[in-house]
């Protein structure tokens, strides 16, 4: 981390209304620019790195609203969640994270045969058992919110499912990379499947190279840059062997993760190269709108759109997944009040912070059912994870559809 | 702090809403000033007027200074416990309690956020002007406290303008009534004018009750560039003088420009010495009839380009140069110094032209921009905290500044307050009597001197 980030800070207050946590607590300690504050004067060695600091920079989202809103350029997220990378250097992972990021996620395989008896239990039955005995509540209360959040998986991941080829429909217009995320794969396989119907129509034809492993984010969240560091040179490898015009992900998180390869890997110019390439599907499509627009059929709905922080704050794209879902006919787009606050998901913040989570979580959906829409539209894994969690409790009318699987579903076939 | 007071205090509003721990009172020792920090001795988030009262009296009482704070964005250091004691954060005390359309008032309490009020009563057709360049984040009573400004000033006046009645807690926490919805009210000294930009050292508002206005029913945006800065700021003076007052008149310097266009690519072209952003409101008829005589005047001062916003969209457009100017401008460097001396209008083309000449001759970086309209400029002094030797040019630049402000009749701050920041200049400008007028009113109302110690003088 350069100091001179932190001393550009010049304490005006402009990220604090746009501060999930802040909005909720009011406090200093829990806004972007208290956070700048408690980094520098760790850094001055006027602070120590301890449970409190620790406790006041973990509550940070990292959703980036503050990026957004601040004039001078300062990125107070990135600067803790680089800060904890940091810290996390010095002491090395504890065991359990250690576990998860390094043994777990970049190994596809063993990832997706972790989630094998979660698919079986749901399939038998047993999570029903398990719920309504609330046997859940033995367990740490991490597990049995982990365990709340999941919806019904699909049979198969779709990295199994997926051929590697996918050809163009019609004349071919380019080749592009799918980057496949892992919890696409494995949770939400039907939006991926959506996402690469929607390329080949167009006229791509769509390479998903079946030994990608996952973009790094989680790694992130755990402040372990190393991890990164390896997923991106092996990701950078394989996309690399390609021919490719684009590199495309229907996951906002690993959209965001992969447009910083080369941040991550500074010198290497083909990590640089990669970032270059990559979008997130709403970018490619829209460049596509017109096309796009003759083949969509009516769909008569009330729909509202969540910005994802990792899609509107991490990659400022914003206008394309709007002006996508202007293109399906008689379909209805009522915005919420802060389209691009978060919605408390933020990764493993639920599961991490669950209090705050819930706060937060609480005023998005408040802000979703005043629009009166029967779909919530958005683009990324964690967000439709937390609240299809949150909708099916409260008002189970109210779908949480990703953007790729409308407009598939207003495809005409 | 001693340990049975510290217990009283949470007696009071509870155990969340109390700070004591080292790490959280570290981050409550700045707002938005450079170079200013002091940390308190307790930060305590009061949930009602009545618990402000008992925060108030018991600190009082104790001999324990307070300070106010809203949501910390004070320019001058207000916001700041130079003498350590007690912040009291009133950002929990934010609700919109009326809005009564038969008189045009909203109350509120101190801890509303401007921009909140404005989409509450915008939302009916009524209108709360003041718009200070905080307005997202800052709360009405830290604007009625430093009687913030905005762009809208030049036709719609300040937040002074708009306050009619409020409720102030006194140190000691007595509750002080003054003003109310009556339009006229000259029973006694006007206190409620007294409190406004009293910046927090008389007492702390705990309810504030304001005028309202019909929204304008139509606007008009213009974006005009001039080769010569002097043009420019003689088309402000020439747009007044035409009868014609627009709601909003802004500018931007070369310095400004060049930084604009260099990070937002908003497409200056860089011989342009000045840039106006002009905004007029009101009848359809007459803002275009305002927009029409604007154009001739611009053009009889050779203006090289002028455009006229046909959508809500592109007048948000038009607006981008001025409303990326700070940022673009503190980007530059680590540290930023926006100051607010402020001229007659008439004034504007030679304080401009000073500022120039005293930037090249202290070997600064300072872009200005601001709201000629009204003669609030705000040469920025773009530098690095930690080059001692440029920080000290940079004060020595302002102080000159400050002094060519008053001398061409006008003032060391027409909106941030004196604060800390300003202190040593405020002599200058109200003199012996005017110090001894403010002290014998500060110890009238707080006769410990423990409110908000150490600003103003």
């Amino acid at each position: 981390m350069e100091y001179v980030e932190l001393l550009n800070c010049m304490r005006c207050g402009m990220c604090l209304p746009h501060c999930p946590t802040y909005k909720e607590t009011f406090l200093e300690t829990a806004s972007p620019r208290g956070r700048v504050a408690l980094v520098r004067k760790i850094q001055d060695g006027d602070l120590e790195v301890n449970e409190r600091t620790l406790e006041f920079l973990t509550l940070c989202l990292d959703c980036q609203a503050c990026a957004t809103a601040c004039p001078c350029g300062v990125n107070a997220g990135e600067l803790v969640a680089e800060f904890k990378c940091e810290e996390k250097e010095k002491g090395g992972l504890s065991f359990m994270e250690e576990l998860i990021l390094r043994k777990l996620v970049p190994h596809p395989d063993r990832l997706e045969s972790a989630m094998l008896p979660l698919r079986l239990y749901q399939k038998t039955g047993l999570q029903r058992l398990v719920r309504t005995l609330g046997i859940l509540k033995m367990f740490p209360p991490a597990l049995e919110r982990m365990e709340g959040l999941l919806p019904p998986l699909p049979a198969r991941p779709l990295r199994k499912s997926l051929q590697e080829v996918t050809p163009a429909v019609g004349e071919e217009k380019g080749t592009v990379g799918f980057f496949l995320g892992c919890v696409m794969s494995l949770i939400f396989s039907e939006a991926s499947h959506a996402t690469v119907r929607l390329l080949s129509t167009l006229g791509y034809k769509v390479i998903t190279p079946k030994s990608q492993k996952c973009c790094g984010a989680p790694n992130m969240l755990g402040s372990d840059l190393e991890g990164v560091r390896r997923m991106a040179l092996f990701n950078v490898e394989l996309f690399g062997s390609h021919d490719l015009d684009f590199i495309v992900t229907d996951c906002g998180g690993c959209g965001a993760e992969l447009k910083k390869y080369g941040r991550h890997l500074p010198g290497d110019k083909s990590s640089a190269e990669f970032s270059a390439k990559v979008r997130d599907i709403s970018e490619l499509l829209a460049l596509h709108a017109d096309e796009l627009k003759e083949k969509l059929k009516p769909l008569p709905r009330k729909v509202t759109w969540h910005d994802a922080c990792h899609i509107a704050h991490c990659q400022g794209i914003r206008q394309q997944p709007r002006a996508l879902l202007a293109l399906i006919p008689q379909l209805e787009v009522s915005e919420m009040n802060d389209p691009d606050t978060c919605c408390g998901s933020g990764g493993t913040y639920n599961i991490a912070q669950p209090e705050m989570s819930d706060r937060i979580l609480k005023r998005k959906v408040d802000s979703i059912l005043a629009t009166g829409a029967d779909y919530l539209v958005t683009a990324n894994p964690g967000c439709l994870l937390q609240l299809k969690k949150a909708l099916s409790e409260t008002t189970p009318k109210v779908k949480v559809v990703h953007l790729t699987e409308l407009l598939s579903e207003s495809l005409v076939a | 702090m001693e340990a049975s007071f510290i217990k009283e205090l949470q007696g009071i509003v509870g155990k969340e809403h109390l700070l004591t721990d080292r790490e959280s009172l570290a981050v409550y020792g700045y707002d938005a000033t450079p170079e200013l920090e002091s940390a308190p001795g307790a930060v305590l988030l009061p949930g009602s007027g009545e618990e402000m009262a008992r925060i108030m009296a018991l600190c009082y009482g104790n001999g324990v200074p307070l300070t106010p704070r809203g949501s910390g964005t004070n320019l001058s250091g207000g916001s700041i416990a130079i003498s350590g004691g007690v912040v009291m954060q009133t950002s929990r005390l934010n609700r919109i309690l009326e809005i009564d359309q038969e008189n045009l008032t909203a109350t509120v309490e101190p801890g509303v956020i401007t921009s909140t009020l404005h989409k509450r009563v915008e939302a009916i057709g009524l209108f709360y002007p003041p718009d200070p360049g905080s307005m997202n984040i800052s709360t009405m009573g830290g604007n009625v406290a430093e009687n913030a400004g905005g762009l809208r000033g030049l036709k719609y006046g300040v937040t002074a303008d708009y306050v009619m009645g409020l409720k102030t807690i006194l140190p000691h926490g007595e509750l002080l009534r003054s003003g109310g919805k009556a339009v006229k009210d000259v029973a006694g000294y006007n206190l409620t004018q007294l409190l406004i930009s009293s910046e927090g050292t008389l007492g702390v508002f705990s309810e504030i009750t304001v005028k309202l206005v019909p929204k304008p029913r139509s606007k008009k945006t213009m974006l005009v560039h001039f080769p010569e800065m002097e043009q420019a700021a003689l088309t402000v003076s020439a747009i007044i003088a035409a009868r014609i007052i627009p709601a909003t008149l802004e500018f931007l310097d070369k310095v400004t420009i060049r930084c604009v266009e260099d990070y937002a690519h908003v497409g200056l072209p860089l011989d342009v010495d000045a840039v106006l952003l002009i905004e007029v409101d009101g009848h359809p008829a007459e803002v275009e009839e305002d927009a029409a005589g604007i154009r001739v005047i611009c053009e009889k001062h050779r203006c090289s380009f002028f455009q006229t916003a046909a959508t809500p969209e592109e007048a948000l457009k038009l607006a981008t140069a001025r409303r990326v100017a700070l940022s673009s401008l503190a980007r530059l460097k680590p540290t930023t110094i926006l100051e607010d001396a402020t001229v007659p209008r008439s004034c504007i083309a030679p304080m401009l032209k000073f500022i120039q000449e005293t930037a090249k001759k202290y070997d600064l970086t300072i872009g200005t921009f601001g709201h000629a309209g009204d003669g609030n400029l705000h040469p920025t002094c773009l530098t690095d905290e930690r080059d001692h030797e440029e920080i000290r040019r940079a004060h020595l630049a302002f102080s000159e500044i400050f002094d060519k402000a008053i001398q061409m009749g006008g003032t060391i701050t027409g909106e941030h307050g004196v604060g800390i920041a300003k202190k040593p200049y405020l002599p200058r400008l109200v003199g012996e009597a005017g110090l001894r007028v403010m002290r014998g009113i500060k110890g009238g109302f707080d006769p410990k001197g423990l409110l908000n110690p150490g600003k103003i003088f």
